[in-house]
């Protein structure tokens, strides 16, 4: 178990999008709601050049659902989280956010895709956590912060300033608002992007495998600050993480990928105590 | 000893005279090359498949012909048009010359803009910014920490190919030096004096180019 002494305590300045009560990261029960998915992948299909990494992907994540994806290297869980962020162009079958179509829909039978603008205003809705934290080097850490609420979402300065500062306390980082993030550690740095990515009030946030660059003992500064994430919010959550502890303690659900499919699925205790896959009990014995 | 110091004080007013010329030569010229091949840059990248073409075709061009042959090219035609045969020299010489330069500038913006790493682009595009907000807010400000040394080193080669106004008849530094020892038969004595006023003028750029890279390596 990682040390955790950084959890912030003090009361979340997060805003949540959704009117939901906030969750439990202990919740094995998936928050059931007669809203449209928050995320909803239809016949999904991703090749790059020959190579087909997703084929007939289906798959929903219920708004505050906490999903983690595991599976071995090549399995595609990067390539959804992805895909969802517009990073990827989709080559087949359609993405749904709340219900909305991300990025192609059908119109009279055929597959169109959408205007990039409207695209994005989708995609406001949605932040990313990447493995190498992709922080703006030519900016510092409030800056980072607050350029996407002030250019984006139309904040006052003031306002994205005051909120940014506030995302840095609960990070632990406080103090590094002036800093340039080349001065940070890389655990220091992930904790920035996550902020960053909090700062547009996200509905979804897609968590990139985001402790694999760090050395081992900055983990759990990150980790905790997940945590606390998934405790005091109802962010719907869609991870790619080689953290096994950590996906059982946060995740509603745990999708096992093989060859671009689930091969099967469930809460955590289910897949990690009683996996009924071969190839899901050798993944985990390789990688617990 | 051909060395005559009356000569050499006769000479160096008429020299800085013609060395101001030099000067805004280089500056004007550096400025219009710094802000077009920008905008080449960003017009090859961005633009419809035909403008590109035809952009990349008149570059290749530029690059190709000698910038002397430019200078006359352009003086002739200008000085053909009724209306513009007023346009003075040096103006039409930092035009021509910015241009010729900015083809070479073009290339050091481009790779400097390829060198911004695909994460940042991956980045901005996790926060909605849009476009326009990401090239100038993230790609730039990186891009050109890359390129602002190379375009030093070009405003360098600039400044030592002004020699060259000397054919459309603009009165730069090494013109005044031609006409000073034509004059008094003081060829050393003019040629060295502009010789060091060049010296003198580009090698503490160059010093100071040098450290910019290094400042500009690091954040």
């Amino acid at each position: 178990m990682p040390p955790t002494e950084n959890t912030p305590t003090n009361p979340s300045p997060y805003e949540t999008a959704g009117t939901t009560a906030p969750s439990t990261a202990s919740a094995s029960v998936a928050p059931s709601s007669s809203a449209p998915p928050a995320i909803e992948f239809k016949d999904v299909e991703k090749s790059f050049g020959s190579t087909t990494v997703l084929k007939n992907l289906n798959f929903t994540v219920a708004p505050g659902e906490r999903v983690t994806l595991i599976g071995p290297s090549g399995s595609g869980k990067t390539t959804i989280l992805r895909l969802v962020m517009t990073l990827e162009e989709l080559t087949g079958g359609y993405i749904f956010v709340d219900g909305k179509p991300l990025t192609f829909e059908e119109r009279d039978g055929k597959r169109v895709e959408l205007p990039k603008k409207q695209t994005r205003a989708m995609t406001t809705r949605i932040g990313m956590v990447f493995q190498q934290f992709n922080l703006f080097p030519n900016m510092t850490v409030l800056d980072n912060i607050i350029e996407a609420p002030i250019h984006v979402l139309g904040k006052s300065k003031d306002e994205a300033v005051k909120e940014a500062k506030a995302l840095l306390e609960k990070v632990g980082l406080g103090e590094k608002a002036d800093a340039h993030p080349t001065r940070l550690s890389g655990g220091q740095q992930q904790r920035v992007a996550i902020a960053r990515a909090l700062a547009m009030s996200p509905e979804i946030l897609l968590l990139d495998e985001v402790t694999s660059a760090l050395d081992p003992e900055l983990v759990g500064d990150v980790l905790a600050v997940l945590r606390d994430i998934a405790e005091t919010t109802d962010i719907t959550m869609l991870l790619v993480t080689h953290e096994m502890q950590f996906a059982r303690d946060v995740s509603h659900r745990v999708m096992m990928f093989d060859g671009g499919q689930v091969l099967e699925e469930g809460t955590p205790d289910q897949i990690f105590n009683n996996p009924s896959h071969e190839r899901t009990r050798s993944f985990l014995s390789s990688v617990l | 000893m051909i060395w005559n110091w009356e000569f050499a004080a006769e000479a160096l007013p008429l020299l800085l005279r013609g060395f101001v010329n030099t000067l805004i030569a280089t500056v004007v010229g550096t400025i219009i090359a710094a802000i077009l091949g920008l905008i080449i840059a960003v017009a090859i990248r961005g633009l419809p498949r035909w403008i590109n073409w035809l952009v990349r075709l008149i570059v290749a061009f530029i690059r190709n012909t000698p910038l002397v042959v430019q200078l006359i090219f352009v003086y002739y035609i200008f000085a053909g048009i009724p209306g513009l045969v007023d346009v003075p020299a040096l103006v039409i010489g930092f035009i021509v010359i910015g241009i010729h330069y900015s083809t070479y500038m073009s290339e050091s913006y481009r790779a400097g803009i390829d060198s911004v790493p695909p994460g940042q682009h991956e980045a901005a595009t996790a926060l909605s910014l849009p476009p326009v907000r990401t090239f100038t807010a993230v790609v730039l400000p990186q891009a050109l920490r890359a390129t602002i040394p190379s375009l030093g080193n070009y405003a360098v080669a600039m400044f030592k190919d002004t020699p060259f106004l000397f054919a459309i008849s603009v009165v730069e530094l090494v013109t005044s030096a031609q006409q000073f020892g034509a004059a008094k038969f003081a060829y050393t004595e003019a040629f060295t004096l502009a010789g060091i006023i060049f010296l003198l003028a580009s090698y503490p750029t160059s010093l100071l180019i040098q450290r910019l890279d290094r400042r500009l390596a690091t954040y």
